[in-house]
């Protein structure tokens, strides 16, 4: 069972944690992109308009319906092949991920503005406010309220699914930890046991606090 | 003087919130066929004494005796013993997912193990007289909340019970309906059920009750008559109370 | 597009998927147990039971399958616990499944107000008879809805099993498109195939749930 000075070894940490922000990093610009196109695809669907309902719909349905892997095979392999432009891990893995992304936030924006109850429309204006303070003051604090927790929560699922992408050959720290595993099989054969619970509890130490704020939050919304 | 059976007997009752004391060596007994209402401000512990007889609420302190039996929060023979205790609670708890008809004779069927045609007969022989025999095969969301418990107090009307415990059960409800079910309790009362009731109606309280007991702090500050205690309240808290019923400018 | 290509291969991702299938069924029927369970313990506040079921949940939701698998299949052995990838497929989805599960059948449990409860206790109900006529019918038109999206959840999640070397939908994906360049047609059986498992089983759940939540008013 022992091995986990090999954790300790020379640099062996530092490259793990640079590994991390590889994978933090993809999530974050992914996270940030997905909120930006999520607002739009969100506004768009409350529009009264049901064609261009029935195509948010859609788009989000066949994001959702495939596996996210799936997904990043479509764009990695497929995109290079139809148009010849070679995309890397990196930039395959920001697409797929802002595509999910901006389908999930654009939906949970639509939620929460459709939850908001009617009377408060009502009584807002009945208070003389005009379009604009209705909406500054009384709709959009209420709908903020109610998306941060799931946008939270949203971003550990985005940060979770950044892991798929040592798939595609993108160096995370799944696959720096293989690195160290690799390099290390003679002195510490039981590498692999140590550098993979380290991971195991890196995503959950980046988790778990955010599930938790979300909690906190949720509950605070009062559900 | 009263030698009635005793359904009920309440000796030195304690229930504690932690370091809050809700009912503080309450002592009471209910006979035979008595009415007994219980009045108070809010929070002066009466609901709470209609959930200890109930079992629902462990107990701190003295005993509650149904005809000389325990009531013990969390013991097997509550089983027994809360079939012999019919309860209607202030928020309609009707099962949802169940017709009128199934709600009320879930518990004579899973628990007295009648027959299915005797209780059948004998709900809608209840419903009957409740003014409700139409709406047997109806959901609760299709009733109104006047409808609701007065199918309430024939789901637990129907266990034959010993004493009947009545908590608040026209709190939640419209004003209009409030009339058609306290009518109801008013018929049960008339025909010698023994009940306990917690209400904030005082013309209804006074009208129903043989006997009116007035908690506050935990304790019983008054008991008599209705006529005495509504019209002659002897303690100066009782007095103060019954004041906040009145209205002058 | 290459038919030859596709009709050549196609049996390969037939194969593939019963073995998708085949491993996400008997995962997700597992996580389904312990998911119950550990409602069952959380709900009943079971004393210790109810700490550990609380780590295992964090554990499990917080953490990505990809790296619960690696774990299991290249940390696990160095321990001397030697796992085939069939096995781990099946424990990493029913640990990942397990947690989702339970939060489920939890939160349908917990919808049935504590009012329910004591009027069923009040009627001399007992604590089963409490369980199987009143908390579980209206239990169920809350959980089974979440049950499903799980489902359909975890059957995706089973796209990552290829990397514990299990000839899965994208193990074969890959193999083709490395072998033979022909990633068009690696991919589109890639995604046909994936439509073919959850589709159907997608268009049943919204079936069920709709005509569920119309009984249920």
């Amino acid at each position: 069972m022992q091995g986990i000075e090999v954790l300790f070894m020379g640099n062996n940490m530092l490259r793990l944690l640079d590994g991390l922000w590889v994978t933090l990093r993809l999530s974050l610009i992914s996270i940030g992109l997905s909120l930006v196109i999520g607002v739009v695809v969100g506004a768009v669907m409350l529009v009264k308009n049901p064609v261009v309902k029935a195509i948010c719909r859609v788009y989000i349905e066949i994001v959702r319906i495939m596996p996210q892997l799936v997904w990043l095979f479509i764009i990695f392999f497929g995109i290079t092949k139809l148009t010849g432009i070679n995309l890397n891990g990196e930039m395959a893995a920001v697409i797929m991920l802002t595509i999910w992304g901006a389908s999930e936030v654009g939906d949970l924006v639509r939620a929460a503005f459709t939850a908001i109850p009617k009377h408060q429309f009502e009584s807002g204006l009945s208070l003389g406010l005009t379009r604009v303070q209705l909406y500054t003051y009384v709709i959009f604090p209420q709908a903020i309220r109610g998306l941060v927790p799931d946008i939270i929560n949203l971003s550990t699922r985005m940060i979770k699914t950044t892991a798929l992408v040592s798939l595609i050959g993108v160096t995370e720290v799944l696959k720096v930890g293989k690195q160290i595993i690799d390099a290390n099989r003679f002195d510490y054969p039981n590498a692999a046991l140590w550098v993979y619970a380290a991971i195991f509890l890196m995503y959950f130490l980046i988790c778990f606090p955010l599930s938790l704020l979300s909690r906190k939050l949720t509950k605070k919304r009062g559900e | 003087m009263n030698m009635a059976e005793h359904i009920i007997d309440i000796n030195h009752l304690v229930k504690r919130f932690g370091d809050n004391i809700i009912l503080n060596d309450l002592s009471l007994s209910v006979s035979k066929g008595e009415v007994v209402v219980l009045i108070g401000p809010s929070g002066c512990g009466k609901s709470t004494l209609l959930r200890c007889l109930n079992g629902l609420e462990p107990i701190q302190g003295g005993t509650v005796m149904l005809h000389g039996e325990p009531v013990e929060h969390g013991k097997a023979s509550l089983y027994n013993i809360r079939q012999k205790i019919g309860m209607v609670f202030q928020s309609y708890d009707l099962f949802p997912h169940m017709t009128v008809l199934k709600n009320i004779t879930l518990s004579p069927l899973k628990v007295q193990n009648r027959s299915r045609e005797e209780v059948t007969e004998n709900a809608m022989a209840l419903l009957k007289r409740v003014g409700l025999e139409d709406k047997a095969n109806s959901y609760p969301s299709e009733l109104s909340g006047g409808q609701k418990q007065r199918v309430a107090i024939v789901r637990s009307l129907i266990m034959n019970p010993d004493i009947m415990l009545l908590d608040e059960i026209t709190a939640a409800l419209d004003p209009e309906m409030v009339h058609e079910v306290l009518n109801v309790v008013l018929g049960l009362a008339n025909s010698g059920t023994t009940m306990m009731i917690v209400t904030h109606e005082m013309a209804f309280a006074e009208a129903v009750a043989d006997r009116v007991v007035f908690l506050d702090g935990g304790v019983i500050v008054e008991e008599g008559a209705p006529k005495e205690f509504f019209h002659d309240p002897k303690t100066e808290r009782a007095q103060r109370f019954l004041k906040t019923f009145t209205y002058s400018r | 597009m290459d038919w030859s290509f596709i009709q050549k291969f196609a049996p390969m991702y037939v194969e593939a998927a019963v073995l998708t299938v085949t491993i996400g069924v008997i995962g997700i029927l597992l996580a389904v147990v312990i998911g119950l369970v550990c409602a069952l313990v959380k709900y009943y506040r079971i004393p210790v039971a109810r700490q550990i079921v609380a780590v295992y949940i964090e554990l499990s939701r917080n953490t990505p399958l990809i790296v619960q698998l690696f774990f299991l299949y290249f940390g696990l052995p160095k321990a001397g616990i030697l796992l085939s990838s069939e096995a781990c497929g099946i424990i990493g989805l029913a640990f990942l499944g397990g947690s989702y599960m339970a939060e489920s059948f939890l939160s349908g449990l917990r919808s049935v107000g504590k009012v329910q409860l004591e009027s069923a206790e009040s009627l001399g109900l007992r604590r089963g008879q409490v369980m199987r006529y009143i908390v579980i019918p209206q239990a169920a038109s809350v959980s089974v809805p979440a049950l499903a999206a799980n489902v359909i959840f975890l059957l995706k999640e089973t796209s990552v099993f290829s990397a514990v070397s299990l000839a899965d939908l994208m193990y074969v994906a890959k193999d083709l498109i490395g072998m033979y360049y022909n990633t068009g047609e690696a991919l589109t059986m890639l995604v046909a195939a994936y439509l073919v498992i959850i589709l159907p089983i997608s268009i049943v759940f919204s079936v069920l749930e709709r005509r569920m939540r119309r009984a249920g008013n």
